[in-house]
């Protein structure tokens, strides 16, 4: 053996170092990911695997055959398509609502002087810590007396009652320079055009990041729609989701064939929008 | 007031009317209304009747109500701090030099998509104790399998897993953007001094995330307080009550018993543990201000 080999100058011992350091990160890493993807994996393998499949005690971590049976059964069973639709709809409505009237109290806070309009910022922060199913049973009574219970706008109004939106809002409009929006006063512009031509083509990104979770959180929304609707034919994914297990029990298959076309939505959303999303879910810290 | 400011106002509440109105009724109206359904005794159907604190007596005396209110800060005292130690670990692992690290990114955040109720039955079809991959790939292991279904404490203990893999990612984002903003100076004068990995960690990235740490602990302990959605569809609070939380049953109470005035008295307490943690959170980080 040469001496070389025995010999190893510091940078050279350095390098191996940062080398090895990389690789023990690397297979860090790897396992976290595929502790975290195994989940979402098994609901896939699941949903395409023949039923009597997960009956055998026997472990097996992939699928021995893949059958479209379980989607079938759903889709015969169930009216998704429709519930498909309720989920578009509402998401749609309450997003458009939602970042109006956020975008226009954010500008109001950020831009415009006005008698009161800290007490209410103060106020509308306050309904951060609000847990909504504090208030739950009288939102239902609410609903109800407006005789709107069971109907869409159950569901849709008070799911656009949220403030978490104009604080992001708010955020981004103060860094809009002020000698740009004073320029277009100085033009004659008031201040509902400003707010239109001058302001909203600046929120851009601002919008897409409230579009993304707004339209997100609402997909997924749980507790409020379950209280709100009664008709099968109105449920949402996720209420829809729940209903299926309870008829179908422990048909794992169907169940996890819907999960899989009730979540593959906000899956492509995410991977496309992905910049977006993850910016809004660091600065609000919501789901 | 001028005429200038006069208008100013009228302008500024126009834009603010349709959050007004909508936070108003749907929030503000809601929340006065619970405080004083809380006071009564009704099915929902019709005028309830006034019975004074009967709910809130009613409360002191229920084993179901402490079980619950127990079983919520254990709750908030584990998923806390291991979603915090996790997504720490995380996100120092996403700011370091690996290959391929937006994919791995990517996969970190995405249960965070995933609805509550799929997250749930995923949950359901993992720890199902007859044909559950857990416990297959617990018996293959040789270890024996755990009774995650009739089993207070396995069944707790699913409750808390599925709950930290949905949202270990939100924890690891907020972290990586505080640890993004930390200066490698720091670092390197820490590493002239001689300090090592771990001490680096420990006295350098530890207190440099200190605000990421603190807007966690807020929105997680928040969170807890409140969680619903992954109890509910996953173990219903069983098996007996050994995982029932306060929102769980006051949703049993409101919607299943139809008691909806007791329901509202749940509510209640809810507010008031969430108020009460608000200001003591409030009073230590503005002491936490003024010492450094």
């Amino acid at each position: 053996m040469s001496l070389d080999s025995w010999v190893v100058s510091p940078a050279a011992s350095a390098a191996r170092r940062r080398r090895r350091a990389t690789a023990l990160r690397l297979i860090a890493a790897v396992l976290s990911s595929v502790v975290l993807l195994f989940p979402l994996y098994w609901m896939v393998v699941v949903a395409l695997s023949p039923r009597q499949e997960l009956l055998s005690p026997r472990l097996q971590l992939w699928p021995r055959e893949l059958t479209l049976a379980n989607f079938d059964r759903v889709f015969t069973s169930f009216p998704i398509l429709t519930w498909f639709g309720n989920s578009v709809a509402i998401a749609v409505v309450v997003t458009a609502l939602t970042v109006a009237v956020n975008l226009l109290a954010g500008y109001a806070f950020a831009q415009l002087r006005f008698r009161g309009s800290n007490l209410i910022f103060l106020l509308m922060l306050s309904t951060l810590v609000l847990p909504i199913q504090v208030i739950m049973v009288s939102q239902f009574q609410l609903v109800t007396r407006l005789g709107i219970y069971g109907t869409y706008w159950a569901v849709i109004l008070p799911s656009a009652a949220t403030a978490f939106g104009i604080f992001l809002a708010r955020q981004f409009i103060i860094g809009i320079p002020r000698e740009i929006i004073d320029a277009a006063r100085v033009d004659g512009a008031g201040p509902l055009r400003v707010f239109l031509q001058i302001v909203l083509p600046l929120c851009r990104p601002l919008m897409a990041v409230l579009t993304l979770l707004t339209f997100l959180s609402t997909w997924n929304d749980f507790a409020w729609p379950l209280i709100a609707l009664k008709e099968n034919a109105l449920f949402t994914l996720p209420i829809g989701l729940l209903y299926l297990q309870g008829q179908f029990g422990s048909d794992y298959g169907a169940t996890m064939a819907f999960a899989l076309l009730s979540v593959s939505p906000m899956v492509v959303l995410f991977l496309f929008f992905q910049r977006w999303f993850v910016q809004g879910f660091a600065r609000s810290g919501i789901q | 007031m001028t005429r200038q400011a006069v208008r100013d106002s009228v302008t500024g509440y126009l834009f603010l009317g349709p959050n007004i109105l909508l936070l108003g009724l749907f929030l503000f109206l809601p929340l006065g209304w619970a405080i004083l359904l809380s006071l009564q005794q009704t099915n929902g159907f019709g005028a309830g009747e006034f019975v004074g604190l009967a709910n809130y007596s009613r409360l002191l005396g229920d084993p179901v109500f402490w079980r619950s209110t127990g079983n919520t800060a254990l709750f908030t005292a584990l998923v806390v701090p291991i979603s915090l130690a996790l997504g720490l670990g995380l996100a120092v692992l996403m700011n370091s030099v690996i290959p391929a690290r937006g994919l791995f990114r990517t996969v970190i955040v995405l249960p965070m998509v995933i609805s509550g109720v799929a997250t749930a039955l995923i949950g359901v079809l993992i720890f199902d104790q007859n044909v559950g991959i857990a416990n297959k790939l617990l018996r293959a292991l040789g270890v024996g399998t755990v009774p995650w279904q009739s089993e207070g404490v396995a069944a707790f203990a699913s409750v808390v897993l599925v709950t930290v893999w949905w949202r270990v990612g939100l924890t690891m984002l907020v972290y990586l953007a505080g640890l993004q903003n930390v200066p490698p100076e720091l670092y390197e004068a820490a590493r002239i001094d001689g300090a090592g990995l771990w001490a680096q960690f420990r006295h350098v990235t530890v207190p440099m995330v200190g605000p990421a740490t603190f807007f966690l602990l807020v929105i997680n302990v928040i969170y807890s307080f409140q969680v619903f959605d992954v109890v509910y569809v996953l173990t219903g609070g069983g098996p007996g009550y050994s995982t029932s939380v306060l929102v769980t049953y006051a949703y049993e109470n409101g919607f299943m018993i139809r008691d909806q005035g007791y329901a509202a008295a749940i509510g209640v307490v809810l507010l008031a543990l969430t108020l009460a943690f608000t200001a003591i959170l409030w009073r230590t980080s503005r002491t936490r201000d003024l010492v450094g």
